[in-house]
């Protein structure tokens, strides 16, 4: 925000006088004076076009006097009287000036809202039993608020293409499609990938891709959540479930450092769908496919649900209890130096200091995690592909975590290490470890939600909870602190991890009075001085900044630029 | 608004309450005679004997699903009735229509269509929510079976209870 654009201005809505910074569009003032304006093709991240109209309003300025004339006289708050203008305004592109006044509830808004709504309606296919769109769709909720309730459109509606795949992930349904261009917008401003366009003119315009050409992009899935209709619909979710039976839990992405804020679409204890939620400080509005889609493993046939000990060559299912004391009897006989704890930088901050726990209980003489680094591709994916390295860093007090995992696999291999604690991660596949190399272990313990060889060559295997099936906390790659949130229960006897561990610290005698997330939050508070005085509410659902990382995410760097610019609202 | 019900004012013969009692017990000896001497019949042998085309028009039996004279089902399994049913005695699969059935313009139908019969109440809101006019409760009422699972109909069972339905609305159909 420039120096400019901090000067408030007084402007009248529906009667009421409201203060704003100069610059502010009227859709955003009348927002903020509580007053929401119906709009379609407005999106506070895009550039406003203006094409819906379905945001008219009536809108006054003060009278400008003929020549010769007296000014008009201000009242006594100063304010000069108003002359209404008697042909309406978008509210979206628009911004406010001193002493302008807004009608949002007026006769001609009602009059000019119920008109686009007639029109938009008048070739749109209203089969909203079958749309995925229906109970969140823009086109429903306004013509209930603002439609005529039925339709003067006698002749034939124009027939469109339906059904027609646009790209790998999604489905186009023109006759839906309302032209608010909001998705045209976002692949040329956002995605930067260019690939649709209006075709043909009048009440035959389409939505279309460029010959040749698909939807393809990784950032491709956001044009169905901002959709207003059921355009553009997810093959993923396509027909899965109606929006109306799902909970929404808020939560946040783990596929990498980035730590997208998410709402997780569940029902029944089964995840359907997974849509970006807006903070302007991690991921706008947006979030990537891949990591949008990856949560199908959640359902695998793979899960772990039992806890499993070998016997005799044969992983036997196990009671909890039993194998806990299984793993505190083969731990106990062993010198610190002979044990060696791989832990993951998937973990909470809370599993950390558990970790932490455990390392110092049994004085571990070797603690690791394992580094997932890919390409950060220049919108919101980091190269850090774990959610929570800033967490390791902090909690667990590695200061290169990832770089004692080739003496860890020496020392295997000479015979120094017997015993290995893998926690939540899979050695085998993520971390180079062979199966030859974990023969060679005289007790190799794991956690984790998928069967892989690791488990197969470990001694007690115990299943972990994946991120939707815990709660906690994780720093994200700018030093973010937010909240992991729980969104279903885990298949069959899994345990959260913080558990696992607060179980393996006592049976190995050690107590500790640690009963839900949010205790170990609290000792986390006094242990560790960067989240001194800190509570788990005040983090809330956008999260605090925690540390100072230097990192910063392009993505949103762009968009502050289009803000500065005055492109978008932002 | 309360009403205030009138009393009615009873004579005092009225008060005495026997000539109500004689004349109540003359309706009743006329049925007596009537039935002892084998001239009218009250019961009838269920259930071999059934009273089913007395059932009125309007009456609200197993629910089922029907299709229309193409045909075609008419359920798009939008879950509605899923969403309203009261004691939640509907489930729902949805699936989307592949590219080469005559019908694929509609898009979506169901996969598996649930009625738990132990559970439904027989309240009828999943025909009134029906924005398809695909399901309809008919005048079976006899519901039986020997287990749990068979007290489910399923798709095929309710398409067999349903049977075909004509002149309802044809949105589906290429001029729409």
């Amino acid at each position: 925000m420039s120096e400019e654009k901090s000067d408030l201005i007084d402007v009248q809505i529906n009667g009421e006088w409201h203060s704003f910074p100069k610059g502010t569009r009227m859709i955003e003032a009348c927002r903020e004076a509580g007053v929401e304006v119906p709009h379609y093709c407005y999106h506070p991240k895009l550039t406003s076009p203006g094409n819906c109209r379905m945001c008219l309003v009536e809108m006054g300025m003060p009278p400008r006097p003929r020549p010769g004339d007296d000014p008009p006289e201000p009242d006594e708050e100063g304010h000069l009287p108003i002359s209404w203008i008697p042909r309406p305004a978008i509210a979206c592109a628009n911004t406010i000036a001193p002493n302008m006044g807004i009608r949002t509830e007026s006769e001609m808004t009602e009059e000019c809202r119920k008109g686009v709504m007639e029109l938009l309606l008048a070739n749109h296919p209203l089969d909203c039993p079958i749309c995925d769109q229906a109970g969140e769709c823009s086109l429903q909720e306004f013509s209930v608020e603002h439609g005529k309730g039925e339709s003067r459109f006698r002749e034939q509606k124009v027939k469109k293409p339906k059904n027609v795949e646009v790209g790998p992930r999604i489905r186009l349904d023109d006759e839906r499609c309302i032209m608010c261009s909001r998705c045209i917008r976002f692949t040329d401003e956002i995605a930067d990938d260019p690939v649709l366009g209006f075709t043909d003119r009048g009440s035959h315009t389409v939505l279309a891709v460029y010959p040749g050409r698909e939807l393809a992009n990784n950032y491709s899935l956001n044009t169905v959540d901002i959709c207003p209709v059921g355009a553009l619909t997810s093959n993923d979710f396509r027909f899965q479930m109606r929006v109306w039976f799902m909970k929404e839990t808020k939560t946040i992405d783990t596929n990498c450092a980035t730590g997208a804020n998410i709402t997780v679409f569940s029902r029944e204890d089964k995840i359907y769908r997974i849509t970006p939620r807006q903070n302007n400080d991690v991921n706008s509005d947006w979030m990537p496919d891949s990591h949008r889609l990856n949560f199908h493993w959640i359902e695998s046939e793979a899960r772990l649900t039992d806890p499993l000990v070998k016997k005799g060559g044969v992983h036997e299912q196990a009671g909890w209890q039993e194998a806990i004391a299984t793993s505190a009897d083969k731990l106990a006989g062993l010198e610190g130096s002979e044990i060696a704890i791989i832990a993951s930088a998937r973990m909470t901050n809370e599993e950390l200091l558990m970790t932490n726990r455990l390392v110092k209980h049994l004085k571990a003489g070797h603690v690791d995690t394992v580094a997932r680094n890919g390409e950060a591709d220049g919108y919101l994916i980091s190269a850090d592909r774990n959610p929570n390295t800033n967490g390791v860093k902090l909690v667990l007090g590695l200061d290169n975590p990832g770089s004692q995992i080739e003496a860890i696999k020496k020392g295997i291999e000479q015979g120094r290490i017997k015993a290995v604690i893998a926690l939540q991660e899979n050695l085998v596949d993520d971390a180079g470890f062979s199966a030859e190399l974990l023969a060679k272990l005289d007790f190799l313990f794991t956690t984790y939600p998928l069967a892989n060889p690791t488990a197969d060559a470990a001694h007690v295997v115990l299943p972990g909870a994946g991120w939707a099936e815990k709660s906690g906390t994780m720093i994200n790659v700018t030093g973010r602190l937010q909240r992991l949130n729980k969104v279903i229960d885990g298949p069959g006897q899994t345990l959260e991890p913080w558990e696992i561990i607060r179980d393996l610290i006592q049976a190995t005698g050690g107590g500790n009075g640690i009963y839900a997330v949010t205790d170990i939050f609290k000792q986390l508070t006094q242990e560790v001085s960067e989240f001194k005085d800190l509570t788990w509410g005040q983090i809330g659902d956008l999260g605090i900044p925690l540390i100072e990382t230097g990192e910063t995410i392009p993505l949103l760097e762009r968009e502050k630029e289009r803000v500065a610019k005055g492109l978008i609202v932002g | 608004m309360a009403i205030v019900v009138k009393r009615p004012k009873l004579k005092w013969w009225e008060q005495l309450y026997i000539p109500g009692i004689i004349s109540g017990m003359r309706v009743t000896l006329g049925h007596f005679i009537k039935i002892v001497s084998g001239r009218k019949k009250v019961t009838m042998q269920y259930p071999e004997e059934k009273w089913d085309d007395q059932l009125p028009e309007h009456y609200r039996g197993a629910p089922a699903l029907v299709t229309d004279e193409q045909d075609r089902e008419r359920c798009v399994a939008c879950q509605l009735c899923e969403f309203i049913c009261p004691p939640r005695a509907i489930t729902i699969k949805p699936e989307e229509i592949p590219g080469d059935d005559k019908w694929a313009k509609v898009e979506k139908r169901p996969k598996a269509f649930d009625i738990d019969m132990i559970r439904c109440i027989y309240c009828g809101l999943c025909e009134e929510v029906c924005p398809e006019q695909a399901i309809f409760l008919r005048k079976d009422y006899a519901i039986t079976g020997t287990s749990r699972e068979e007290m489910v109909h399923n798709k095929s069972k309710l398409y067999e209870i349903g049977g075909v339905r004509v002149g309802l609305v044809n949105k589906w159909n290429e001029l729409k």
